[in-house]
């Protein structure tokens, strides 16, 4: 492809916002409080930075063959992506690795254990919760 | 389906397994990255062998696509995935970090596996919401939603789910599958 200047100027704004929108998920990582929201940092604004850097980098690099090989990567982004969060949440979610503190509501509503009642899967570092 | 095995188990499982082998041989030619007939045809070799060694079960009810539907979701998605995008990028980096957020049980409408398959994907990939359950047999799934402040922001993240679940539908569905949306749905999450 042809790189005129405005084609680099794109190419470098999908590059610089995708770049950001990676370090947001490696941020949100650090500073959100439990595995479930965790979870949304790791891998929402990842993706549409992911796809943001493909798009770039198509504009940029020369020949067809890296653009194919760019958008095999932004479609098993988009097709893996989901189902890696769904079963790492579900797991944590089950295991009870939830600020239950820090929720609105659950409407799954899996029933806190009675006072001093174990049910033998307790995660040695859950949090504590309420009831 | 298993009376047609008898009289034509290859070529059905042949139809079934067509639009895996298309994939399969339109990635491999993508990975090697040039088009040549060399590529084609050992992508299909590759591909048979795939699909005969590890086979899949066929996908129940088939699809069919309805461009105009496929491009008003997909052009929605699109939306969403930046809208969404940015509103959790800056809840990452603004200093007082995320509100409580809340976990929502959705009641689906449609009863198909692939659909609905379609549907979570869509929500989980779409920043704020994430599917982290699926009860099949009573065709709901729950949702844990980031940054929850009011019930009102509650009513939102349902209504966009089903609003998702309508256009997949109106998409890939058959007749009765969009006939079945105009079911009622309970408004409050979880059954008394």
């Amino acid at each position: 492809m042809n790189a005129g200047p405005l084609a680099d100027a794109v190419a470098l704004t999908c590059l610089l916002l995708g770049s950001l929108l990676c370090l947001t998920a490696g941020l949100g990582l650090v500073r959100f409080p439990d595995v479930l929201t965790r979870m949304h940092a790791g891998t929402k604004p990842q993706v549409l930075g992911v796809l943001l850097v493909m798009i770039g980098g198509a504009i940029r690099l020369q020949g067809w063959s890296s653009t194919w090989m760019l958008l095999l990567v932004a479609v098993f982004q988009m097709l893996t992506a989901p189902i890696s969060a769904h079963m790492v949440s579900r797991v944590a979610y089950r295991r009870r690795h939830v600020r239950r503190d820090l929720m609105v509501v659950d409407e799954l509503g899996m029933a806190p254990p009675r006072a001093g009642e174990a049910r033998g899967d307790e995660p040695a570092d859950a949090a504590p919760e309420p009831g | 389906m298993s009376g047609t095995a008898t009289d034509g188990g290859v070529a059905v499982r042949l139809r079934h397994q067509l639009p895996l082998l298309l994939w399969l041989v339109l990635v491999w030619n993508l990975l090697w990255g040039t088009w040549s007939w060399a590529n084609l045809i050992s992508g299909v070799a590759v591909a048979l062998v795939v699909t005969l060694v590890l086979p899949l079960p066929p996908v129940v009810g088939g699809v069919r696509v309805r461009p105009v539907a496929l491009l008003t979701f997909l052009g929605t998605f699109l939306a969403d995935l930046a809208r969404a995008g940015a509103l959790v990028a800056w809840q990452t980096v603004r200093p007082r970090g995320i509100a409580s957020s809340a976990i929502l049980r959705v009641e689906l409408r449609t009863d198909s596996d692939l659909l609905i398959s379609i549907v979570t994907e869509a929500v989980t990939l779409v920043p704020g919401s994430m599917v982290i359950e699926i009860d099949r047999e009573h065709r709901v799934i729950g949702l844990h939603v980031l940054s929850v402040e009011s019930g009102e922001d509650l009513d939102r993240q349902r209504r966009s789910v089903l609003l998702t679940e309508e256009r997949v539908v109106r998409a890939f569905g058959t007749a009765e599958e969009i006939a079945a949306l105009q079911r009622p749905v309970q408004p409050a999450g979880r059954p008394s």
